[in-house]
């Protein structure tokens, strides 16, 4: 027989899990309590309204009678996640309001869907969260309904937010890249290419520092300013990846006409352009993130850049160029600073810096 | 600071100026794939008189790396444990099978940089892996790729190397001037280059050519000012090398630079890609310095090579043809499907036509 006096059962306890306060686990996806937590602590405490408030694996709400329904969903990583001017809350919000506003409709509602690695610091989450929450303020959405999964560690970058877009327009609303014509102006609501740079230099890769801030922001106010102002507007769109030299090549394929632009006239801040110039970046091909393009009849042209410096965020809008004429073989160019010309291509594949 | 030499009416003076000037038709070369690109992206060429044509020269030292080369660094960059570094635009240059892009993507650690220094921080905080740098350039980059090296022996940094393809000019010039099929008749001599060579000894070649030649800048004032300075040259029967680039060279130029490329390298015979094999116009490393000698550290000299049949990067490159001229260009070779090299680097003559000026030549 064995000697069980050395047992002791007196001090027995069974070992609680712990809280996990810090850092996100595999466990803030299981479904259970701590996902239950993680959304009470964070995303219902930050994003709250009444059809969220519900608690429901979904949000349904009836649609103002007479307008049609515009939908768009995006999927936002960056690294670093924090950037001057901005963070992946701020772009998830922004971006996907933008892609809505860009069909000169109302974005009305988001949803939001987060990709967390196990590991990632919760007190980061939750900063994200207070960026999306002041985002949706800003632009007057709400975020109606929210999915969350957590990746093993290695196996995603810290932070994935995916998010799609509600809105209503006018039904009668016709705004979209293919509708350019001969003859109409082309706008831009401000300078190109801080957001591509404010990224690079918060990667730490410029080899200097810079004071550029990222430009995003949600714009659909500013783009219903520009509609009050100019009700004929034909094309809206956001120069994001690729900057506007690509963006404006995509308007020209779908609509199947020639843009000329001034390069004089394009505005650009004088230190994104002094980095652009040590790396050898052109700034019509880096992204943008709080800009639009506008192009209208030329008629309107005057109204709609007035209602944009009216607004803080197109203070430095301007009118950069035409579309000259229908076209085939639809092509982009640009006058140069010095009255020669050249073609303004697409940027094929990832814009390389240049070795000297 | 930049403005006043992008100012459109002083360069609408000096172009009036070239046109007063000019007589009869002069063909220039512009040594270097930044002023190429300069040109098209301001649209200059077309601002020109019609006697005046700018020939593009083998100055861009990614489209003119080897094929050999190329195919060692992705050779390199395959191993394992290896940490890759290069500057961006060396990336997408295809060597006989792939390019580094495709390396990375299947799993190597390709990065990269800005500098070489940046390498070798990297080889510093990844003391278990062996870092390597493409070293490639003219006399612009060799002072500041080789620092690295001299740093890495001075402080001991055992896992950096340098995979060397440093090329010069003046080898490159005699070649072009003592071909028979030579057209140029000046030359704009490359600004950055000259900032750390100074330009003495383009002097010699001048004259054993009687070619005139003009120390260049990069902005478009500075190119009209270059351009007009040999003209009057060509005009005027004079020939010399003069400095139309005085805010940033010397006759000299920066002799602490020049020391430091005297003391790790020494020449060698360099193939250019697409031209072939220049006696003594690279640069490789000293003895002294053979430790960090990529190519003999990974045992890469034995490296086949094949290059596309209908690419004509070596007479582009050469100055015997413009882009447009060439089969493939535009058509099966684009920036996104490049066959040659000068379709690649945003330097190369190639990608400039493509970019800035196909519209003409359709």
């Amino acid at each position: 027989m064995s000697d069980t006096t050395d047992l002791n059962f007196e001090n027995n306890v069974c070992p609680l899990p712990l809280p996990h306060k810090d850092r996100i686990v595999m466990s803030h996806g299981s479904g259970g309590s701590m996902t239950r937590d993680l959304i009470a602590s964070i995303f219902h405490k930050y994003f709250h309204n009444p059809l969220l408030d519900r608690g429901n694996d979904f949000a349904d709400f009836q649609p103002p009678s007479g307008r049609k329904l515009v939908v768009s969903t995006d999927g936002h990583i960056v690294s670093p996640i924090f950037f001057p001017g901005g963070d992946i809350g701020r772009l998830a919000v922004s971006g996907t309001v933008n892609d809505i506003a860009m069909s000169g409709g109302q974005p009305v509602y988001l949803t939001a869907s987060f990709i967390l690695e196990e590991g990632f610091s919760i007190a980061d989450l939750e900063k994200v969260a207070v960026s999306m929450a002041a985002a949706a303020a800003e632009a007057g959405v709400q975020i109606i309904a929210g999915d969350t999964k957590v990746a093993e560690k290695g196996k995603a970058d810290g932070i994935f937010i995916s998010t799609t877009g509600i809105g209503f327009a006018d039904a009668g609303l016709q705004i979209g890249g293919e509708f350019a014509q001969p003859g109409d102006a082309v706008l831009v609501s401000g300078t190109m290419g801080d957001h591509g740079i404010a990224v690079l230099a918060a990667r730490n890769q410029l080899g200097f520092t810079t004071a550029i801030q990222s430009d995003i922001a949600p714009l659909n106010h500013l783009i219903q300013a520009a509609l009050q102002a100019a009700p004929e507007i034909h094309v809206l769109r956001d120069p994001t990846r690729g900057g506007l030299a690509t963006t404006l090549n995509e308007i020209a394929c779908q609509s199947q006409v020639n843009i000329l632009l001034e390069e004089t006239a394009i505005p650009v801040q004088r230190e994104v352009r002094a980095a652009c110039e040590m790396l050898g970046f052109d700034p019509l091909y880096v992204a943008n993130e709080g800009k639009v393009i506008i192009i209208l009849p030329a008629s309107q042209a005057e109204a709609a850049l007035a209602a944009l410096r009216n607004h803080p965020r197109g203070s430095q809008a301007a009118i950069i160029g035409t579309v000259t004429e229908r076209s085939s073989s639809p092509r982009v160019s640009m006058h140069t600073l010095i009255g020669g010309t050249r073609i303004v291509d697409m940027l094929s594949g990832e814009m390389l810096p240049r070795i000297c | 600071m930049l403005d006043q030499f992008r100012d459109k009416q002083l360069v609408q003076q000096s172009l009036a100026e070239i046109r007063r000037i000019t007589t009869r038709p002069w063909a220039i070369m512009e040594i270097c794939g930044g002023q190429t690109h300069a040109i098209m992206q301001y649209g200059l060429h077309e601002l020109l008189p019609q006697e005046i044509e700018l020939i593009h020269g083998p100055g861009c030292p990614v489209c003119v790396t080897s094929l050999e080369l190329v195919d060692k660094a992705i050779a390199i960059a395959s191993k394992e444990n290896v940490i890759f570094t290069s500057y961006g635009d060396m990336l997408r240059v295809p060597g006989s099978s792939q390019d580094l892009f495709a390396v990375k993507a299947g799993g190597g650690d390709v990065r990269v940089v800005y500098s070489a220094i940046e390498a070798l921080h990297i080889a510093e905080k990844n003391p278990d892996k062996e870092v390597v740098f493409f070293g490639i350039g003219f006399e612009t980059t060799a002072p500041a790729n080789v620092i690295s090296v001299v740093k890495a022996k001075n402080q001991g940094i055992r896992n950096y190397s340098m995979l060397v393809s440093q090329v010069c000019v003046p080898p490159a010039m005699h070649a072009i001037l003592g071909s028979p099929a030579n057209r140029v008749q000046g030359f704009l001599a490359a600004g950055h280059v000259c900032a750390v060579m100074g330009y003495r000894e383009y002097e010699p070649i001048a004259q054993q050519y009687r070619v005139p030649m003009a120390v260049t800048g990069f902005e478009p004032l500075d190119l009209t000012l270059g351009i007009l300075e040999t003209v009057k040259m060509l005009e005027s029967g004079q020939v010399e090398v003069r400095n139309a680039y005085t805010r940033g060279v010397t006759r000299d130029g920066n002799l602490i630079a020049q020391k430091i490329i005297h003391d790790c390298f020494e020449p060698c015979d360099r193939n250019w890609r697409g031209i072939g094999m220049i006696p003594m116009s690279g640069w490789k490393l000293k003895d002294a310095y053979r430790d960090f000698d990529a190519e003999l550290k990974f045992q890469v000299q034995d490296i086949q090579t094949r290059e596309s049949e209908i690419c004509i990067a070596g007479q582009i490159l050469q100055g015997l043809k413009k882009p447009y001229e060439c089969p493939a260009f535009g058509k099966p070779c684009t920036p996104q499907n490049p066959l040659g090299a000068t379709m690649v680097s945003s330097e190369g003559a190639c990608a400039a036509y493509y970019l800035y000026a196909r519209i003409d030549h359709e």
